[in-house]
């Protein structure tokens, strides 16, 4: 009974984000649960909709800024030292990559990365199969960079796969990327500190194809 | 039409694109205003505020780093700024905005409700509320901020958010009852 009254006290300090609709699906779920179950606290929740309405409409009767705050940016901007163009991060460019694409875009880019994958994943075993014990595939595509101590792929990271899903993979896998994106959005990734000999590549490349979050996956050098 | 998410403004406001800042600003500025003259009270102040408020997000735009909303981050930056500036103010200031607030008290109930509806006399009630109480409000109800991201601009924890809130809607419902409305809670 006092785990019962203490769950619903817990509840009830959500209701505020339950109304503005900020609540995770899963807090989400147990608030609408409470409220089916409970009139009373059905009743509280009606109460905070109440303030949820009156703190919209209080906060849009205060109006906006004047021009002059634009004006007054604009000239500190202006008086500030000129910025040397700085190189963005892997999130920036990750970002402004997915943020090229129109929606209609994306949904056909997922339609082909479906089927590429298919495609890749066949033409990816043929090759690695060829390779055999010679240490790897070089695609034409690939971009070029000055050789370095490592294993490295060249990486399409799925339309689908979300900023948070590539950041995880890749800090979960230790890969850190050297160049791209390059044309059709290639990376060229460092997966091994140390070069990995054909079978344990082969194994790598096989684990990475399977990842949701590649779309594309092939070695280089 | 693409529109450009926040993140991808501030990588391009990093390396110096104007362009992108008077998107971000026409995206936030009007939100990040009501946010700072909520706190401030005062129309001039809560404009010269907003100008640094974004000054600062153009000057540290390469150090954004991404683990918030970039709304979160700039109503970090807004409060600090706020902040600063409550405590510059002179103290006869303060005193007339006391003043001002304990006024709404001097109606008697009655009157207050035949003056006004529910829904006005809520709206008087939020604003006699704490500065401390009012932000948190703000923050969930207006600014659509998560128990997590409040607690990020805040610099509380997030079990603080959850009783400050909890508080602030208690006090909400003292004021009311003051002014005739008894809503059976707490």
């Amino acid at each position: 009974m006092t785990s019962e009254r203490n769950d619903l006290d817990g509840i009830e300090e959500l209701l505020p984000w339950h109304a503005a609709g900020t609540l995770s699906r899963r807090d989400a779920e147990r608030v609408e649960d409470a409220l089916n179950r409970d009139p009373e606290l059905a009743r509280r929740f009606d109460m905070v909709r109440d303030e949820l309405g009156a703190t919209i409409q209080l906060n849009e009767s205060l109006g906006a800024p004047s021009a002059r705050a634009m004006e007054s940016l604009f000239a500190k901007i202006d008086a500030e030292p000129k910025r040397r163009r700085v190189s963005l991060g892997l999130g920036a460019r990750i970002t402004e990559f997915f943020a090229g694409f129109t929606p209609g875009a994306m949904a056909y880019a997922s339609a082909a990365a479906v089927l590429a994958i298919v495609l890749q994943a066949g033409v990816i075993g043929v090759l690695v199969s060829k390779s055999g014990s010679e240490g790897g595939y070089e695609t034409a595509s690939a971009p070029t960079t000055a050789p370095g101590v490592g294993a490295f792929t060249i990486i399409r990271f799925a339309p689908q796969a979300t900023m948070d899903d590539i950041t995880k993979f890749m800090e979960m896998n230790h890969f850190s990327v050297v160049s791209g994106p390059s044309g059709g959005g290639l990376y060229k990734v460092r997966v091994a500190e140390a070069p990995l000999s054909s079978g344990d590549f082969n194994t790598l490349l096989q684990k990475l194809q399977g990842d949701k979050v590649v779309g594309f996956v092939a070695p280089t050098r | 039409m693409q529109t450009s998410s926040d993140e991808v403004l501030i990588s391009r406001i990093a390396s110096g694109d104007r362009l992108a800042m008077q998107v971000l600003f026409a995206r936030h500025h009007v939100r990040v205003y009501r946010f700072v003259l909520r706190l401030v009270r005062n129309e001039a102040t809560a404009e010269d505020l907003i100008s640094e408020v974004f000054l600062d997000v153009w000057r540290q735009a390469a150090k954004f780093e991404g683990r918030s909303a970039v709304s979160t981050w700039m109503l970090s930056i807004a409060r600090f700024k706020a902040l600063s500036a409550l405590r510059r103010r002179p103290e006869q200031e303060l005193d007339a905005e006391m003043a001002e607030a304990i006024e709404d008290h001097s109606d008697d109930p009655e009157v207050t409700l035949a003056k006004k509806n529910k829904s006005a006399v809520l709206r008087d009630v939020l604003n006699a509320l704490s500065a401390e109480h009012r932000e948190v409000v703000d923050l969930v109800y207006y600014h659509e901020k998560s128990v997590e991201e409040v607690a990020r601009i805040v610099g509380i924890p997030e079990a603080t958010v959850k009783t400050r809130m909890f508080y602030a809607r208690k006090k909400l419902s003292e004021l009311l009852k003051e002014r005739g409305i008894d809503r059976g809670w707490p």
